[in-house]
């Protein structure tokens, strides 16, 4: 099967005064597992309907394979999506409803007999095809949309939040399932979530989208190690940020944090050139420890330190999550946990020390 | 579940050969060439424009057109005339004189006044009798609930000047009812006299809408809300007055609105009974006696609609905040107890009181049909089928043209119901709502009006030699238009139900918007557009005052135009009320069908949100 790329260039769409994506550019390449970012209202699902063809931009061009597809219409596409609500005809059996497409491309009988066949064997729902979709259970009904949906060969595979409706523990399951279908057909395949983590665990690359613009785009890895702006760090992962700005003092840099205080840059860090910025760093490349404690928290070139009080403690057993008050700020430091371990209590003075190298500075 | 699918998957067996045998027919060969051959195809740019903009193609947009063009011509142009000729001189400049003669005349002023009387008069009693029971029903636990919920159909499924002729044999003066009044207790009284046999028998016909409106709003009052009340020290009759009524107001407002412009606008009935001095008579005698030139018949046609427009408003705008009462998902309605015995005695008294009142003209119906002679006496003296062996023989054709004005019209009723709530749902055409509530408003247009309006607008009209106005297809047209709302807003809802993305994943694999329509909409809306066909026919099949005015030869003549015609003559009563009984059945077999076509059509929806 050929494998092919899907292209946004430019492309913006409006209602009215409402400008719901702006400018929007992204190659997806071929074979491609993309998913799209994002929370709600951020314009995801819109691009991925727009890709379908339900929606239509105003501005710039859509190339699927190289071809600008603007102004075709969806029955045209041969792009494929799988509802979040799966979208099963009440009216027809599962049978009839995987066989819809195929019937639209007037195959011989016996040929769509064969391939609704081959589809509903391929999602394990061969013994179901004469039942209707209000019989089946969730998982089963997301199957049959599936199948409905790949029995056509479709050139791209568009998945709107595949798996939020489904149960915790099925929904890790069929996040698996659904990756090795994909890698099976080699299809190129966006699908769209808000969840991160299952856009991280399933997406060869990933793209983040906040109220129509597209923030970011990489794999998870490197989205989630440089985030190019605070919103991404956010929202892939948890981040601490610190706003302030950094100055050259005695040949050393120092971070002025907004509200918090100076703290000392080591050499490690990359630092931009002195001026506003925002510091950024994950909740488990820090290390707390008790005030009164503080050893050997001498300076040792790796790490940035600031005084600050426990607010709260959260035991998650592979490790814990403190708020931690410094200043007028409030941190989150992940300690993780070994058995025997106490936890820190509430109100104790600590030091936390951040751990140079993981530290980013976004544009402010 | 997912243990099955793992296992298929991890089988590798050879599913979907991509490049098989078949590569020649494959659908990724063919959808390349359909993706490449589409822009250039008929789309070109403007039709890009309008997909990109208005969310229909070139063939939507003739449907938009072909519904404008019905509702401009028989519906909007028809109605305007009336509107224009009530307003124009003689010369063609606006003018207000002829509402001046109108008020002029003693006996349009008479006539004025007695309309609103009737149907004021007609509001109070049908709500005396409909609002308890309405009550009744919702707060109480018993099983004469199911005998009011049947109370509510009985009447309507018989026009009420069917009904007319029956209620005379009845209660009129020398009717069963006050002949053995005046032997056992020497009174008699004086219901179907004048005006007062009007108002009983159209408040006795009409209360079920009362009824049935109340009854859904009572319904939907959130338990919360009474809960609240009761919390706060609330209870009894104050609790009723300050919370349970004014919540329901709406609903009641609704239901007396519609009674009072059913009964304003009616004009079979006051003509069965010899009532002429009411306005629908007036424009009726005026535009068939005077002639279509006379100015008096088209003021009343627009004093009619005003009304109309009127109440219509009044109970949009009662009901526009009702849902600050609506029942939330999960949440109960107000609180029900049991009846004690002697409440219970008192409740089934009052109901089958009224039953019996309901039943009597259905009943009157029946005897008259079998009746040889039927006249100062408590029951016919006589008894013979031959009435039937008459309708069945002679009016025939009756029955036969009812099938065919009724059953085309509702199908025109339900294309264009379709085409207006795809319009309205799922383009994004500027003005479509307008559709929409241009074919919802011919809801307020009298079949009277109508009529005088096609008379009126087409009186030059030729098609193939033969004047429009004087054939068949234009009583079947305004029987269409008339009916056009109810079979609207059936289609309306069952289109709402179907979430748009069972129409968009047929799109996506492949289906044009007509084949979409063809095999995914129309499929799922078949029990909404077959609930609204049968509300269309059996509302046509006995509608009388558009039929009345545009009958121009026997041999046309529906089947509610021949029971007007046999009641003219005391001989013609037991063919009229034979065919009144057939008339009675079929909208009876209608009316079931299509509740069971809705109840059919809510489960299948259930399953497409």
């Amino acid at each position: 099967m050929k494998k092919v790329a899907v292209e946004c260039i430019h492309i913006g769409l409006a209602y009215g005064k409402n400008q719901v994506l702006k400018d929007i550019t992204l190659r997806i390449e071929p074979g491609e597992f993309f998913a799209l970012l994002g929370p709600s209202g951020s314009g995801k699902s819109t691009l991925l309907r727009l890709i379908a063809g339900f929606n239509q931009h105003n501005q710039g061009r859509l190339l699927v394979d190289g071809r600008d597809i603007t102004g075709v219409p969806p029955h045209a596409r041969n792009i494929g999506m799988v509802f979040q609500n799966y979208a099963l005809w009440p009216h027809l059996t599962v049978f009839d409803n995987v066989a819809f497409g195929l019937v639209e491309r007037r195959l011989p009988r016996a040929e769509i007999k064969r391939r609704v066949e081959e589809a509903l064997a391929l999602v394990d729902l061969a013994d179901y095809a004469l039942r209707r979709p209000h019989q089946l259970s969730g998982g089963q009904q997301q199957r049959v949309a599936l199948a409905r949906t790949i029995v056509i060969e479709p050139q791209v595979l568009l998945l709107d939040e595949p798996l939020s409706n489904l149960d915790k523990k099925l929904r890790e399951q069929m996040r698996q399932e659904l990756l090795r279908l994909q890698r099976q057909l080699g299809i190129t395949t966006i699908f769209v979530t808000h969840d991160q983590e299952e856009a991280m665990t399933t997406a060869d690359r990933m793209a983040v989208l906040d109220a129509g613009v597209l923030q970011q785009v990489g794999t998870p890895a490197e989205l989630f190690d440089h985030p190019a702006n605070a919103f991404v760090a956010g929202f892939v992962g948890t981040a601490n940020l610190l706003r302030g700005a950094i100055e050259a003092r005695n040949g050393e840099l120092v971070f002025i944090a907004d509200g918090v205080g100076d703290l000392k840059l080591p050499a490690s860090v990359q630092a931009p050139a002195p001026g506003r910025a925002t510091l950024s760093f994950r909740p488990h490349t820090t290390v707390l420890e008790p005030r009164e404690q503080a050893i050997g928290a001498a300076d040792d070139g790796r790490t940035i330190w600031l005084e600050g009080k426990i607010v709260s403690a959260e035991f998650l057993g592979e490790f814990t999550r403190y708020r931690v008050r410094a200043g007028s700020a409030e941190l989150t430091a992940d300690q993780p946990h070994r058995a025997g371990q106490l936890t820190l209590v509430p109100g104790t003075l600590v030091r936390m020390g951040i751990e140079a190298t993981q530290t980013r500075f976004l544009k402010s | 579940m997912g243990k099955g699918w793992g296992i298929a998957l991890a089988n590798p067996i050879p599913t979907l050969p991509l490049r098989g045998r078949e590569v020649a027919r494959s659908p990724i060969e063919h959808s390349i060439l359909s993706t490449v051959a589409a822009p250039t195809l008929s789309r070109g740019v403007l039709g890009t424009w309008l997909r990109t903009r208005y969310g229909a193609g070139w063939g939507t947009l003739a449907v938009a057109a072909g519904v404008t063009g019905f509702l401009l011509l028989l519906l909007l142009i028809p109605v305007g005339t009336v509107f224009v000729t009530a307003f124009r001189d003689a010369d063609g400049a606006f003018t207000l004189g002829h509402f001046g003669s109108f008020f002029r005349i003693s006996l349009m002023r008479e006539a004025f006044a007695n309309s609103f009387y009737v149907a004021a008069v007609s509001v109070a009693i049908a709500s005396l009798v409909a609002v308890p029971l309405a009550y009744i029903t919702v707060r109480f636990e018993f099983s004469g609930a199911a005998l009011i919920q049947t109370l509510g159909i009985l009447p309507l499924i018989m026009p009420p000047f069917v009904g007319a002729v029956a209620m005379q044999l009845i209660f009129g003066r020398n009717g069963s009812v006050n002949l053995l009044l005046d032997e056992y207790f020497g009174f008699t009284l004086p219901l179907m006299q004048g005006l007062t046999g009007v108002i009983f028998v159209e408040s006795l016909h009409y209360f079920p809408f009362i009824l049935m409106n109340l009854t859904v709003a009572l319904r939907a009052i959130d338990g919360a809300m009474e809960e609240a009340a009761l919390n706060l020290g609330a209870k009894g009759w104050r609790l009723a007055r300050r919370i349970v009524l004014p919540l329901a107001a709406p609903g009641y407002i609704a239901g007396a609105a519609l009674v009072f412009i059913k009964v304003f606008d009616d004009l079979g009935t006051p003509l069965v009974l010899g009532q002429t001095n009411l306005l629908a008579p007036q424009a009726y005698l005026r535009i068939t006696q005077v002639g279509l030139e006379d100015p008096i018949g088209y003021v009343i046609g627009v004093i009619l609609i005003g009304f109309s427009i009127l109440a219509l408003w009044l109970s949009i705008r009662v009901m526009k905040g009702k849902e600050y009462s609506t029942l939330q998902k999960g949440g109960t309605g107000i609180a029900r107890r049991r009846l004690k015995r002697g409440e219970a005695a008192v409740a089934y008294a009052g109901i089958a009181l009224v039953l019996a009142v309901v039943l009597s003209p259905h009943l009157g119906l029946l005897i008259l049909s079998f009746a040889r002679v039927w006249s100062f006496s408590v029951l016919p003296d006589a008894w013979t089928l031959a009435h039937y062996a008459t309708v069945f023989g002679d009016s025939a054709h009756m029955i036969k043209n009812t099938l065919l004005y009724c059953g085309l019209a509702g199908l025109i009723d339900v294309a264009i119901g379709i085409a207006i709530a795809y319009l309205m749902l799922r383009t994004r055409l500027p003005a479509r709502q307008w559709l929409d509530f241009v074919a919802t408003a011919a809801i307020a247009v009298p079949g009277l009006v109508l009529a005088i309006g096609y008379l009126r607008t087409f009186q030059h009209l030729h098609v193939a030699g033969v004047p429009v106005t004087q054939t068949w297809v234009l009583i079947m047209l305004a029987l269409a238009v008339r009916r056009m709302p109810y079979a609207l807003r059936s289609c309306v809802a069952a289109l709402q139900q179907i979430n748009v993305n069972l129409e968009e994943a047929a799109e996506m694999l492949g289906a044009t918007r007509w084949r979409t329509v063809r095999r995914v909409v129309i499929p799922l809306m078949a029990g909404g557009i077959l609930a609204g066909f049968v509300s269309s026919f059996i509302t046509a099949a006995v509608e009388l005052s558009a039929t009345l005015l545009l009958t121009v030869r026997e041999s046309q003549a529906p089947m509610s135009y021949g029971i007007y015609l046999y009641m003219q003559s005391v001989a013609g009563r037991g063919p009229g009320a034979a065919l009144g009984v057939l008339a009675v059945a079929i909208v009876a077999l209608g009316t079931y069908l299509s509740h069971r076509l809705v109840a059919q059509a809510d489960a299948i929806a259930r399953n497409a949100r």
